[in-house]
This record gives structure tokens, C-alpha cells and sequence, in this order.
């Protein structure tokens, strides 16, 4: 039986935090993870991230990753792959099937970072082959550079179905629909907005009746639901599909915390079997720590502090570090951890029928049924402003942690203020010199630079452009609406990468002045 | 092989192994060295890795993590291989997999 100072299970965002936390301080730490490779699912997240500086803002999730491995490689922590613990026991044992071998270990403090598994719903034809999770998508698409289907429907608006349906786009995927029994689309608007503009149609209070197909799927049939998520007679509609992807959640693999015997409770808010566990993730069983989603569904930016809390935490516990220093380490991540829990999407606003934004401005309803803020309803929100010559229009209309907009404007246009989670406003005392870094900077993909007097009749307007092939200066084509119906004929005039912009190339596109408000996307 | 991505307007390029040839059945087809078994099939267009022992229901790629189990098949010989995470090798024989045996359930 071999020893460690501290074992973690899981070489995810939280485990690889908590294992560089913990190694800095001198411990001897493993990490056992059941896949080839090391990184969770980082590698599959290829959009930017939200937040601020601190939470690696605007940094696409697989550079993220292959950051945190660096970091781990520099603090000596040792990755053990392919290794499965299959079991854990009260006394911190510890047993891991590595290849056709199950090994024993034993260490003095644990930290479980097992991450969550993907739920499902089940309808008629669920089992057919080409019904998949939509995790099972990314890593088709991300990681093994296949795509999971020609024609697929997204059952599920939540912030995976959104980001999900975008990258099936990317690679180059027709999305036929994007479907939620829910009322109201769950994931952030901005997420929905970039989708619902390059012509997805939303269908909330919508679910699956069936799957048709004999070997594989080859059509899907949708219906209305009533506030009681029965199906209304003869609103069914019919779609050919190959793909059905789902994305209803997450439950956390809280499996060997049970079998050890920690408190569990069955915590609907944390998403299911959860440890009973305080703030900085220890358990009722003494040296036994957890830290990411197998504590409660968030997403990885989070995990990553929580994950740095529960390695400082078992440092302490094993008396690598003083208790000062550590009220010191958790101070500041408590800060960190508290800004991404802010605004409408935090998990203390779950369930909420949230109706106005923190400055007063009814919400877009239109976004929340259809995925795009309505042509008479954008005008309301602080980012969205008219003067003469180019300056930023920011359609970021709920309050979300977020603020890398602000720092990226070398002019200072943008202000957000201290509140991460306000609404970006435009400083009218401020020049726009149209560098479009802030355009880039949006992870949301909301910001767009306006120029309504640009020659004559035609105003132009700069997007964010993430797919291929990239249309060529001289282009001429459609620009579509929020709601990525054709308002009106549109030409490239300008095409703009730059490594500033990390793969978001810029788009500018020259339309009748009239449409300046309206269009917001280019079709070739 | 339109299913392949062959240009990934964040990702580039996907980086792949050698491409090798391998046995879906009786056919021969090609893959990457490397790659999920399951990966290489779903490139092939192959959307069916087994039918269930009771009702002969067909499966295939579902959570394409490890996890579900639903896309296992009969590799080199050796049933319930989770073909999502085992990686392709020159050669390899896949088979489709019927409840637990790759002969069809009419000569089983």
C-alpha cells in the first residue's frame, strides 16, 4: 500500500487546482483520473470564458486548461491517467483499477473533484442511435474533430444546450432547432442572442414527442407543452434530423463520498446527491475535502477556486501552512468565488422570476422566449447608444459576472464601474477610434461598432465573426436581424483578425442607413 | 470523409494520428491511430455499435465519455469494449456487438 500526503480524485479544473494548491505547499500529492487525458472538460470548451481578470475573462476554456497544466507540471504535481478509483473508505483508502490491476493507497487528507454527469429526459425513441448528450457533441466535434450529425435539434436552453448549439455551428452543423419545455430560456442571453442571429429557431415551451427511425434517427417530432408540461393536441411540428442533442442538466458523481460515508443530503439546488460540506468543501468525515461539481453544479471557472480552496484547506488540515495564512488564501478567493456568484444567473437567484435588471430596466422578454432582444425593446438598455461617426453598441442586457469590455477599450468608452455584474454604459465624453477590441473582447459575442453616417446613405457595422469560411472584403450577401431572418442586402467591407482578437475576426459590413439598428449578422 | 472536420475556425486543424486501416465487420475501413473507436466509426457514417440482448434494439454513441456503456461493441475478439474510449489501432477488428456476442442473434 502506498502513501500520500493528500489524494485527489479527478484531474478536472477543480482537482488540478486544489493538486497546484496543495503541491506549492509542500505536500505529496496524486491525482487519479479516469480518462487518457488530463484537463476534465476544458479541452471541450473552445468560447471564451466570463468574468473578470482574475477568472481568466476572455481566455477560451482549452487554453485555460493546457494553462493549468503548465501549472500543475511546474508545482510537481503527478497525474496518474487512466486510473479508476473504484472505491473509498473512512480511513482515507483509497482503491484505483489501473489497467487490468486494482492498486491500493492510502492518503492522510482526500479531495474529491469527480465532476457531474449529464442527465437525460426520456421520450420515444431516446435509445436510437444519434440521440446523444450534448457533452457527447463536444467531444466529438472538440476534441476528436468529427461532427456529431448533419441536422441536429438542441433540446435544452440552458447555458450547455446555447453554447453547444454555437460550437455545432462553428464546425459546421445545420442546428434545425433549439428546444426547451421551459417557459423561459435558462442560459445567458447573450449565449441565446449569438445563436437565435444566425436563424436557429427557439422553441421554449417545446418538447420532444419522439424520435422516428428504425436503425438511427431520422426525424424528430416537437409539441407544445401547457404550464404542466403536458403536450397541446396539434401543435406538433416535424423536423428531418440525424442528431438529437441533449442538454437537460447536470447531476454531480458523488458516488464514493456516499461509500465512505459522508452526510449526503439531496440538494435539488446543488443538482442532486450531494456531501453535506462547509464553504471551503469539508466534508462530515474529517480530511476528506471536495471541490468542484461533485458539491454542487456551477460551472468551471468556479470549480477552479473552489478546487484552490480545498487544497489550501488540506494543506492546513495536514499542517503544511499556518492557520493565518490560511484565512489569508481564503480571503481572497472568497472574493474571487463571491464576483462569479453575482446577478441574475447566480445560485442564489435560482428558480427567481427575475423581472428587471439591477439598474431598474425591464428584462427583454423577447429574449427570454425566442432567444433575441426584440428590435423595440434594445433601445432601453445603457449599451445601446446613437451619435454621429463610429462608437460601440453593447446589447448586454442582463447582469452577469462580466467585465472584460471595460479594460479592453484603450479609449476608456466602456463603463462598467466596480459592480461586475452592471450593465456596460458608454462614456459619451470618450472618442471611438474603431479598434475593436472591445467587439473581440465580448465573450458574449454583444458588441458591435456602429457607424450610422459612414458615407452617404449607408451606415457600416462591425460583428464578431467566429465561422468559416471567412467571407472575403468585397463580399456581398445578406445581413440578417436579431432574429436572423434577411433585413436587407449588406457587403464586406472590411475583414479583420488580428492574434489581440484570439480567433474572433471582425466583420465590417455596409448597409442602408436605415438598418443600422437592425442588422446584426452576415449571410454570403 | 464529409463528416471529418477538416477546418475548425477556433480549433484550426484537428491534429490526428496516422491514418490506419481496421475491420468494421467484414469491411475494411479507415481511421485515425489513436482516436476513439467510436470516433473513427461516426467518420465512416456507422451509427449502430450493438443490439440489445432482450428486445435487439440497436445502440450506439450516447455520453461518448466512458460512462453509459451504450456504445459498446466486440473488439479484437472481446465484447463490451467502450468503443468512445478505447483507441484505434491498425488492424483492430470491430465487430458489431448483439447482446453480448458478435454473432448475429439468429445464429446465436
Amino acid at each position: 500500500m502506498k502513501r500520500y500526503d493528500l489524494i485527489i480524485v479527478g484531474a478536472g479544473p477543480s482537482g488540478l487546482s486544489a493538486a497546484i494548491e496543495a503541491a506549492k505547499r509542500g505536500l505529496k500529492v496524486v491525482v487519479f483520473d479516469e480518462n487518457e487525458k488530463p484537463g476534465g472538460q476544458l479541452f471541450k470548451q473552445i468560447h471564451k470564458f466570463f468574468g473578470s481578470k482574475e477568472h481568466k475573462a476572455k481566455i477560451r476554456g482549452f487554453v485555460i486548461g493546457q494553462q493549468l497544466l503548465e501549472e500543475a507540471d511546474k508545482a510537481g504535481v503527478s497525474v496518474v491517467l487512466n486510473a479508476t478509483v473504484i472505491g473509498l473508505y473512512q480511513d482515507k483508502e483509497v482503491v484505483v483499477k489501473i489497467e487490468e490491476e486494482v492498486h491500493h493507497y492510502k492518503g492522510d487528507a482526500i479531495i474529491i473533484a469527480t465532476g457531474a454527469s449529464e442527465n437525460m429526459v426520456t421520450f420515444e425513441g431516446w435509445t436510437l442511435p444519434g440521440v446523444i448528450g450534448a457533452g457527447a457533441a463536444q467531444t466529438m466535434m472538440n476534441l476528436d474533430g468529427v461532427k456529431p450529425g448533419k441536422k441536429v435539434l438542441m433540446l435544452g436552453s440552458g447555458n450547455v444546450g446555447l453554447v453547444v448549439s454555437f460550437q455545432l455551428l462553428q464546425c459546421g452543423c445545420e442546428v434545425v432547432a433549439l428546444v426547451d419545455a421551459a417557459p423561459k430560456v435558462g442560459g445567458y442571453g447573450v449565449h441565446a442572442a449569438k445563436v437565435a442571429r444566425t436563424g436557429v429557431p427557439f422553441y421554449l415551451s417545446h418538447t420532444i414527442v419522439k424520435a422516428e427511425g428504425t436503425e438511427c434517427v431520422t426525424s424528430v417530432t416537437i409539441a407544445e407543452v401547457d404550464s404542466k408540461f403536458q403536450f397541446i393536441p396539434g401543435t406538433e411540428k416535424h423536423f428531418d434530423v440525424d442528431t438529437i442533442c441533449v442538454a437537460v442538466g447536470l447531476s454531480p458523481m458523488s458516488q464514493l463520498l456516499k461509500m465512505a460515508g459522508c452526510k449526503m443530503e439531496n440538494n435539488p439546488k446543488r443538482g442532486g446527491q450531494v456531501p453535506i460540506c462547509d464553504e471551503y468543501g469539508a466534508t462530515s468525515i474529517p480530511g476528506i475535502f471536495v471541490a468542484g461539481d461533485v458539491s454542487g453544479i456551477e460551472e468551471a471557472s468556479s470549480a477552479m477556486i473552489e478546487g484552490r480552496m480545498a487544497g489550501v484547506t488540506a494543506a492546513e488540515y495536514l499542517g503544511y501552512m499556518e492557520e493565518t495564512e490560511l484565512t489569508e488564501n481564503l480571503t481572497e478567493l472568497d472574493k474571487a468565488l463571491d464576483g462569479l456568484r453575482q446577478g441574475m444567473f447566480a445560485p442564489k437567484n435560482r428558480g427567481q422570476n427575475i423581472t428587471e435588471t439591477e439598474e431598474g430596466i425591464p428584462v427583454s422578454q423577447n429574449l427570454l422566449k425566442h432567444g433575441f432582444v426584440a428590435d423595440d425593446e434594445i433601445e432601453r438598455f445603457p449599451g445601446v447608444t446613437h451619435k454621429a461617426g463610429i462608437h460601440p453598441v453593447m446589447e448586454c442586457t442582463q447582469n452577469i459576472p462580466c467585465n472584460p469590455c471595460q479594460d479592453a477599450c484603450p479609449k476608456h468608452c466602456i463603463k462598467i464601474g466596480e459592480k461586475i455584474t452592471s450593465l456596460p454604459a458608454v462614456d459619451e465624453s470618450a472618442t471611438c477610434i474603431g479598434c475593436g477590441m472591445c467587439v473581440a473582447s465580448c465573450s458574449g459575442q454583444a458588441i458591435f461598432l456602429v457607424d450610422e453616417t459612414y458615407e452617404a446613405g449607408f451606415a457600416s457595422i462591425t460583428l464578431p465573426y467566429e465561422f468559416l469560411p471567412l467571407p472575403v472584403k468585397g463580399t456581398k450577401g445578406k445581413a440578417l436581424g436579431r432574429n436572423g431572418a434577411a433585413v436587407c442586402e449588406a457587403e464586406v467591407i472590411d475583414v479583420r483578425t488580428a492574434p489581440a482578437f484570439d480567433k474572433t475576426n471582425l466583420l465590417t459590413i455596409k448597409v442602408p442607413t436605415a438598418y443600422a439598428t437592425a442588422a446584426r449578422f452576415f449571410k454570403a | 470523409m464529409e463528416t471529418r472536420i477538416e477546418n475548425h475556425p477556433i480549433l484550426g486543424v484537428p491534429e490526428k494520428g496516422k491514418l490506419v486501416k481496421f475491420f468494421y465487420n467484414d469491411q475494411e475501413i479507415e481511421g485515425y491511430e489513436g482516436e476513439p473507436i467510436a470516433a473513427a466509426l461516426k467518420a465512416a457514417g456507422l451509427m449502430v455499435h450493438r443490439y440489445t440482448k432482450k428486445e435487439h434494439k440497436p445502440r450506439g454513441i450516447f455520453c461518448a465519455i466512458g460512462r453509459c456503456t451504450d456504445c459498446v461493441m466486440v473488439v479484437d475478439g472481446k465484447p463490451n469494449i467502450r468503443t468512445c474510449v478505447t483507441p484505434l489501432k491498425e488492424g483492430m477488428k470491430v465487430q458489431t456487438q448483439y447482446g453480448v456476442s458478435e454473432k448475429p442473434f439468429e445464429k446465436q
